[in-house]
């Protein structure tokens, strides 16, 4: 059975209605929020699928960090050991680069998405490499390095079990953690029927079984394995790895050739910092204490071990990173260790899902780093369309004041005049109007007779013009009390 | 006897103003001299989460010389609360003509419940509804940054026939975001009818809700619906009890 499923070609088309929508608006230029999210916020299998998924871990989360004797301190120095590291990134970089050496890895930088494609491709060429297996890692996605390899030739599988689904079904991942959150289990099912041909079952465990002995058979067969990293440890030149299916240690273990991909903002400076977080870092994201497995890794095999490579590569990648760096005001987002925790908590998330944001990395802390890392002329959408109801910012484990954030970047909105000149015009009126206590009594007297106008002596109004039209879209207005408690203030006796 | 300048915001006063009536006639009864200055306008909320600063700046300092004579400044709304606590520091706090005034104005405004719970440490145990009632809590999220959390559970909960009937996800958002829920009307829809969904599941025709703005958005999705529930700020709930009448001052 397995020599079978080896042979099958993968699937050419994407299965899930919601991925079509999304590739075919990524394939536009422009992004398109409104229409996107639109389409997201109405879908009642995507939202169920999602509220409930995010709902179980935020609730997980909350249970296991009540365990901490002070969790909130925890997150704050969490917070400024990530704060430490950034401030001194140049020192800390190289600190790790030098213990990476010394333990006989090789180091790369790669400036961009491209150069760091270009040094794995490399690696893999020169090493002779054709197999891959390789776990799951954000930085990866962010450069879509599977698709580059495979596009040169190699027979590259998505050993992390949500990773491998997105992958056969040409999907994209839509949360940090839970890349598969906005499919069902009907959805998978069926998938598997057609990639495997074999009859529907939607027996959890069994298609778990289905996908390791196929994945058995790649992780056997590999040379080359490829891993992201959820830390890097400056004192010891070492990479960690946490996951719950054994696959990244797969890769560790088993391929001649070990490559981690790493963004440069991941570092930490000693191995002591590295407790801190990882008491913070299932608790957080999946509402573990820890996660099955958690490596620690640097360098090839030394004597006298059983297992692992040959040759150890770390590629540090910066791809937009140092220049957020430099910016006083957002370095603090690059702390972010991808743990979910915000999308989890976030309103907006749970009704639209990750693919609406446009970018590999959703949700609050997607619609902070997007815009930063791509131009916040085409993702300008994405900061507004949160409430700022800060549960984010709550959730989050090195306390990234993501409202605080994402409101900066609507002052950059505003300033770099990216809004449009109606929205600026009614702002700068309204603002008017509020400056002095005779124009506000004017304006409050106008709305209300406009309002009360509107709601016919029903106390409500369904359906507001232009501007404000949104509101009764979906909802009902109430009117305006007969008098102000300006009024009632005034005439009480 | 503390003296309490009223700070009722503009959608108080104009959607809600008995809220304001009964936020002062309960700080009278416990003994407050309470003033209103009326010059007050807006905090500048919306200026500043439209990233309108300069703007907000200035209705900022504005709200900050108007309240300066008074030792206490209460607000009904968590999220104005949040703006002069939070905010307020954000835009002047490099500001050498502001800082020490922006810091007083900070450190001397509570809202509502907070300022019952922490200053004037009340108890509602010996007031009571005329009838036993259902009642259901939404926890608005800027209670959250101003660090207020079971406050107002557990007043509600020491006023005598109040049957508390917890809501489901009571810290989710209800989708209000000021202009975020005219600008994205589907996404602020679909939460807050989630938030409807579960108030309903309570059985309570009442809700609890501390914010002008959470309100006008879950009860008019609520009134959309056909729901019968009643959205009341606690304030109210508490004059019932305390006896107080609101339709004449």
């Amino acid at each position: 059975m397995a020599q079978a499923i080896e042979t099958q070609p993968p699937n050419a088309n994407p299965t899930d209605t919601n991925t079509v929508h999304f590739l075919r608006e990524a394939a536009e230029a422009k992004f398109d929020f409104h229409s996107i999210s639109i389409q997201a916020a109405g879908d009642e299998r995507l939202k169920t699928a999602v509220s409930t998924n995010t709902q179980r871990q935020y609730d997980g989360r909350q249970l296991r960090m009540l365990e901490l004797p002070d969790a909130d301190g925890m997150r704050t120095l969490a917070g400024g050991i990530k704060q430490h590291a950034l401030d001194n990134l140049d020192f800390y970089l190289d600190q790790l680069a030098d213990c990476v050496h010394r333990n006989g890895g090789q180091v790369h930088f790669a400036r961009d998405a491209d150069s760091a494609r270009t040094i794995i491709a490399g690696i893999a060429q020169k090493s002779g490499c054709k197999r891959v297996i390789k776990s799951k890692s954000m930085a990866s996605e962010e450069i879509e390095l599977a698709h580059f390899l495979e596009s040169a030739g190699l027979d590259l599988v998505e050993t992390d079990l949500g990773e491998f689904i997105i992958q056969i079904s040409h999907d994209k991942p839509s949360h940090l953690v839970a890349p598969i959150i906005h499919k069902d289990r009907a959805s998978i099912a069926r998938l598997f029927s057609e990639y495997f041909k074999t009859p529907y079952c939607d027996d959890p465990e069994a298609l778990t079984a289905q996908a390791r002995l196929f994945l058995r058979n790649k992780f056997r067969a590999a040379d080359l394995g490829i891993t992201g990293g959820n830390f890097l440890i400056a004192e010891t030149g070492q990479v960690c790895v946490v996951e719950n299916e054994g696959n990244a240690r797969q890769s560790l273990t088993t391929p001649r050739v070990l490559v981690s991909l790493v963004g440069i903002e991941k570092i930490i400076p000693r191995l002591a910092d590295l407790a801190v977080m990882l008491k913070l870092l299932a608790r957080s994201s999946t509402g573990q204490r820890m996660t099955v497995y958690t490596s620690v890794f640097g360098g090839p095999r030394q004597s006298g071990e059983k297992d692992g490579p040959e040759e150890f590569h770390l590629v540090l990648l910066d791809n937009g990173r140092s220049e957020i760096l430099a910016s006083e005001q957002y370095r603090e987002t690059l702390r972010c260790i991808r743990c979910g925790a915000c999308l989890n908590a976030c309103p907006v998330y749970r009704k639209i899902g990750g693919h609406a944001y446009g970018s590999v990395y959703p949700g609050p802390i997607g619609a902070l780093i997007t815009p930063l890392f791509q131009g916040l002329a085409k993702f300008k959408d994405l900061p507004q369309a949160s409430s700022l109801c800060g549960a984010c910012y709550e959730a989050c484990p090195v306390k990234i004041n993501i409202p605080r954030h994402l409101v900066n970047l609507r002052k950059d909105i505003t300033d770099q005049r990216l809004n449009s000149p109606i929205e600026r015009i009614i702002y700068r009126l309204w603002a008017w109007g509020m400056k002095s206590p005779r124009r506000y009594r004017i304006f409050t007297a106008m709305q209300k007779f406009d309002l009360r106008r509107r709601a016919r002596g029903t106390g409500w109004i369904a359906k507001l013009p232009s501007v404000v039209s949104g509101w009764t879209r979906v909802r009902d207005m109430p009117a305006p009390a007969t008098r102000t408690f300006h009024e009632i203030w005034k005439d009480r006796p | 006897m503390a003296t309490v300048a009223l700070f009722v915001t503009c959608l108080t006063d104009q959607f809600y103003p008995h809220v304001g009536v009964a936020v002062a006639k309960i700080l009278q009864r416990f003994g407050c001299d309470v003033q209103f200055p009326k010059e007050q306008t807006c905090c500048g909320q919306p200026f500043f989460n439209n990233g309108f600063h300069p703007e907000a700046r200035r209705l900022a300092t504005r709200m900050i010389e108007i309240f300066r004579p008074y030792p206490y400044v209460v607000t009904p709304s968590g999220s104005c609360c949040a703006m002069v606590r939070e905010q307020f520091h954000e835009l002047l706090h490099e500001d050498p003509q502001w800082q020490k005034p922006m810091e007083e104005m900070r450190a001397k405004t509570y809202e509502f419940v907070e300022f019952l719970d922490k200053v004037l440490k009340v108890d509602f145990t010996q007031f009571s509804l005329p009838n036993p009632r259902d009642i259901s809590y939404h926890y608005t999220c800027h209670l959250r940054g101003i660090g207020v959390k079971d406050e107002g559970v557990r007043l509600l909960r020491q006023i005598g026939n109040v049957q508390f009937k917890p809501l489901e996800k009571t810290d989710q958002c209800c989708g209000f975001g000021g202009t975020f829920a005219v600008k994205y009307p589907a996404i602020s829809g679909a939460i807050v009818d989630d938030k409807a969904k579960c108030i309903q599941a309570t059985g309570a025709n009442t809700l609890i809700c501390n914010d002008a703005g959470c309100t006008m958005n879950i009860s008019g999705m609520c009134h959309r619906r056909g729901m019968q529930t009643s959205v009341r700020h606690l304030a109210e709930l508490m004059a019932e009890a305390m006896g107080i009448d609101l339709t004449a001052w």
